[in-house]
């Protein structure tokens, strides 16, 4: 058998059988289940009542209140920010961590793949408090630093890491072991070794890892409010505190922007995507 | 011998290579350092190029070959663009730094329940004293005992509940306030003046204040609702909405039977147990503040609300009506006070008498639809908000109710009784 | 030896993050567990054992078994969703569009209190659902407050964290794997059971680990979906930390719920035989 025949059965053994249609049509109902709420609550932002089961009427106003609140203007970008910073520090410590983690035997391992767990195990009021509890210990022999901005980042790396690395993982025992080695052996430096051979190698997972904290980080509710200080809230504080008097409609209208802004970045990425990825095909067109 | 290769990568001319490969493990040592070493250059000097890593192991040769041109390429675009998101990060975080850093000593701290204060009032409290407001909100007392009790945050304001003001008192966790600085005290109701959470308003300024009754569909209940009772009432299983609060709903049990509401005795506190746990298969929910959206929407006959939340469904469903039951009922306040740890003390004390002026207080009652504890405030609201039973009880309903006391060593007995409650299947 | 060299080099990696780990995750562990041993008198810390006494009476074991019933629940009806969805999106016609992937996370960027506000007005009496079946002449269906809108509120929540992983293993399997065994006389359903289900078990271990213990701790969905009336361990927990502020007896339940996740993952890792020791996710 050639080997360029075989390259192409090994490209289409996924789902062989299945037609595409199946495939789209399932791929599409999960689709649905996943975004029906956030249609709803997008169109909720243009309810003129401020009741879920009342509609008032078609308006505007909400965005415009959104404009002038800065209260959730501040929230908003404290989120944003936490979320970015604290994702991209845990797929540095995370990623590193997996592959030496990776690289351990025996109960070295097991130890250090329990407390990597226990973040994700440990339900967050627990790991809020205890965090609060540390972080003030902590501070008192630090005068002049309160619960803020900075411990809310820490906290939100504390959690995010294990995620990572729970990404990282799966992709590093699918990985060749000898590669690295190989690498090294053919005189690459460790770090070399890791940027060139490792780093490609598990892009998918710390990719992953990535997105996961980031996500994890957006919603977080219950260990930021335990690790903040006064002036600094976010997003899910100022949510979950409006649930006794009812959520806002201002705050739809927010995350409809928030939406509608995530999407059109989708688009223009994989609209240039697609465009690089047609010339590469193009590209190797030609040279065959 | 050789038993089988293995290519992992099909982007690469495989025609160069495989001569190569079979010189490396077949061939002399001196070939094999040779090339090598080739490899070697290939996988770390020349950037284009992809590394070639081979080992042996058993009799099978596994040869993996990872083209990272590609690869390295994708890393470098997306790394690149992370690069630019984190340093556009660092920059706004630095811009907001250096913003936020001004006017350290007109700082006010306050803490708030979630939409409890017409934002706009906070400006003009910046305008007229110079006094910048930092302003954060929580869910409810618990949440925000556990934040204060840690000592981590300070904040110069915040708005318990009565039970949760008795508690803090008694933990020491409040500073007593001096009316003197205080002149708009005056404004606020005589009868909502040293009440038992505190008795001569030492340390609690009144904000809002309201009732716990049964709000119910006059399109589903045709019976007379006047008694707690009715809650008991299997014509309505599967209609009824109770609160996931177990002061409230242990308390309506208690009150059902005619007990205090702040009962110590073990013996009562069974009794609404029981009760509560014969309620069960006729309760729809336990829930809590979806319960609005839920009796606004139809999907309940009877539910336990609070006065201010009553009032807002009746507004939006006018088929809504509220009743306090003739065995009386809670009545509730959430009053302002002033941690200990506060560092703005003067600031606080302004607020406070900021937020008792008359059209202050209107503004936020306005807003929030609570009764109102100021009586100035009270001639200004609506006609139709003053005749509306919901936002103004009449003194008759007034006398039936209780206050919250606080549970101290009992709270437990309280909280293992709604646990089993609801872990009753 | 350039192989030992190599594999300190690696395990070096890790110092960062275990200095780290010391810090934020190791000591406030151990404050959970000081805390779960001992009982306050008169304002002052005792050592005791009563916490965890307290933990092992009936009613409280009956709301640990049935946070682990609905989490093994809502765990399984992930995988059973989210396992055809990574695979399909790991095939060939999808493997370059890897932004579609993109879709299955960008929900969770809405605020979860939305979201399942969002679900009360699809499942109850009045909502979508009910709604559209009246239209065309079904009998209304009591969707919501009861154990399946929990599992649905868990599933909805949780599917992504199940999706992400299976299809980080999924992706760029060595295919020629597939073909040797093609080659030897396997058909596709044998391909998929024998080669394919065993290679992407790293991923589904993962999803697993992201989806159940979230799902076991999770209060907010019960109280919201389920109507408060499933009180679950996280509910528990949550109460005795705030609601009561009787931190010990939380931290002993939270100490204990972690003891058992812990021992059932390690049991976990004997029964998965392909795994080499140590590799529980």
């Amino acid at each position: 058998m050639s080997l360029a025949n075989a390259l192409k059965k090994a490209g289409r053994f996924l789902l062989a059988g299945l037609p595409t249609t199946a495939k789209k049509t399932y791929l599409a109902l999960i689709l649905i289940f996943m975004y029906a709420p956030i249609i709803i609550l997008i169109v909720f932002s243009f309810n003129a009542s401020k009741s879920r089961a009342n509609w008032g009427g078609f308006t505007l106003s909400w965005y415009v209140e959104l404009a002038k609140d800065p209260t959730i203007l501040k929230a908003l970008y404290n989120t944003l920010t936490i979320a970015a910073l604290s994702s991209a520090i845990a797929v540095v410590i995370g990623t590193t961590a997996a592959v030496g983690i990776d690289a351990m035997r025996g109960f070295m391992k097991k130890a250090a793949l329990a407390i990597t767990n226990i973040p994700v195990i440990n339900p967050d009021i627990v790991t809020g408090v205890s965090l609060m509890v540390l972080f003030i210990y902590v501070l008192k022999f630090i005068p002049g630093l309160k619960l803020g901005y900075f411990t809310l980042l820490l906290s939100h790396v504390a959690f995010n890491t294990s995620y990572v690395i729970l990404s990282v993982m799966p992709r590093l025992r699918r990985m060749d072991p000898n590669l690295y080695e190989a690498a090294l052996d053919l005189g690459a430096s460790p770090a070399q070794g890791f940027l060139k051979v490792i780093l490609p190698e598990i892009a998918p997972g710390v990719f992953t890892g990535a997105m996961l904290a980031f996500t994890m980080s957006l919603d977080d509710f219950v260990v930021s409010f335990f690790t903040t200080g006064s002036g600094v809230s976010n997003l899910s504080i100022l949510i979950y505190s409006m649930a006794r008097r009812g959520v806002n409609p201002k705050i739809n209208a927010l995350s409809a922007i928030m939406f509608m802004a995530v999407l059109i970045l989708l688009y223009l990425v994989n609209l240039s995507d697609s465009s690089k990825a047609k010339k590469a095909r193009e590209m190797g067109i030609r040279n065959s | 011998m050789l038993q089988r290769v293995t290519f992992t990568s099909h982007k690469i001319n495989f025609g160069i290579c495989t001569e190569r490969i079979l010189k490396l493990i077949l061939g002399t040592q001196e070939q094999q350092t040779q090339l090598r070493n080739s490899f070697a250059r290939n996988a770390c000097e020349r950037k284009d190029a992809f590394s070639l890593a081979i080992t042996q192991k058993g009799g099978a040769c596994r040869i993996a070959l990872r083209e990272s041109v590609c690869l390295r390429g994708k890393m470098k675009k997306i790394s690149s663009r992370f690069c630019v998101l984190i340093v556009s990060c660092l920059l706004l975080l630095a811009t907001g730094c250096s913003a936020g850093g001004a006017k350290e000593n007109l700082e006010l701290n306050v803490y708030n329940w979630g939409e409890y204060i017409d934002l706009s009032i906070l400006d003009t409290f910046s305008e007229e004293t110079g006094i910048t407001v930092n302003y954060d909100t929580y869910a409810n007392n618990e949440d925000m005992y556990a934040k204060l009790k840690s000592g981590g945050s300070s904040y110069d304001i915040a708005i318990p509940s009565d039970y949760m003001i008795e508690r803090m008192i008694r933990e020491d966790m409040l500073l007593p306030l001096n009316l003197e600085n205080i002149p708009n005290f005056k404004n606020i109701d005589q009868r909502f003046k040293s009440l038992d959470y505190d008795p001569g308003s030492a340390y609690s300024i009144p904000y809002m204040w309201g009732t716990l009754g049964i709000l119910y569909n006059t399109a589903m209940v045709t019976d007379p609702v006047d008694s707690w009772n009715i809650l008991w009432d299997e014509k309505y299983s599967g209609q009824i909405f109770m609160y996931d609060s177990l002061r409230d709903s242990i308390g309506v049990a208690l009150k059902k039977n005619g007990y205090s509401l702040n009962t110590k005795n073990l013996d009562e506190l069974e009794i609404a147990k029981q009760d509560l746990i014969k309620q069960m298969p006729l309760v729809r929910a336990y829930v809590g503040d979806t319960v609005r959206d839920s009796m606004i929407g139809n999907e309940g006959a009877m539910a336990l609300v609070y006065s201010g939340d009553a009032s807002y469904c009746i507004g939006e469903n006018p088929d809504l009506a509220y009743t306090v039951p003739k065995e009386g009922s809670n009545i509730w306040f959430d009053a302002a006070v002033i941690p200990k740890g506060a560092t703005n003390i003067q600031a606080a004390e302004k607020f406070l008498d900021f937020l008792c002026r008359p059209d202050i207080c209107l503004k936020n009652v306005e807003y929030i639809e609570y009764s109102t504890v100021n009586s100035e405030t009270f001639k200004m609201v609506s006609e139709e908000m003053r005749n509306d039973p919901a936002f103004w009880p009449t003194d008759e309903i007034y006398d039936r109710c209780e206050v919250f006391v606080d549970l101290a060593e009992l709270s437990n007995a309280y909280v293992e009784a709604w646990t089993e409650i609801l872990a009753t299947d | 030896m350039a192989g030992k060299d190599s594999v300190l080099a690696r395990k070096r990696m890790a110092i960062p993050f275990l200095a780290w780990a010391f810090i934020f995750i190791v000591v406030p562990i151990a404050l959970v567990v000081y805390y779960s041993l001992c009982i306050e008198v008169d304002g002052v810390m005792v050592f005791s054992l009563a916490n965890y006494a307290r933990a092992f009476e009936p009613i409280y074991l009956k709301v640990l078994w049935r946070s682990v019933r609905l989490a093994l629940a809502s765990t399984a009806a992930c995988i059973i969703v989210g396992y055809p969805v990574a695979y399909i999106m790991a095939s060939k016609e999808y493997a370059q569009k890897n932004l579609l992937l993109f879709l299955f996370l960008v929900p969770m960027w809405m605020n979860f209190l939305l979201r399942t506000y969002s679900w009360l007005t699809i499942l109850e009496n009045n909502g979508l659902i009910n709604t559209f079946l009246a239209f065309i002449g079904l009998p209304k269906m009591s969707l919501l407050y009861n154990s399946q809108a929990v599992i649905l509120g868990m599933v909805y929540n949780f599917l992504p964290f199940m999706i992400l992983p299976i299809h980080t293993s999924l992706s760029k399997m060595d295919k020629s794997l597939i073909e040797a065994a093609e080659d030897l006389g396997a058909d596709s359903r044998q391909v998929f059971l024998r080669l394919v289900l065993p290679l992407s078990m790293p991923g589904v271990i993962s999803g697993i680990t992201m989806v159940f213990l979230p799902a076991v701790t999770t209060f907010i969905i019960s109280d919201l979906l389920g109507g408060a009336q499933f009180m679950l361990i996280g509910n528990l927990i949550e109460q005795q930390f705030l609601k009561v502020s009787n931190w010990n007896f939380g931290a002993a339940v939270s100490v204990i719920l972690m003891i058992l996740i812990i021992a059932s993952v390690g049991i976990f890792s004997i029964v998965d035989k392909d795994s080499d020791e140590g590799a529980l996710f």
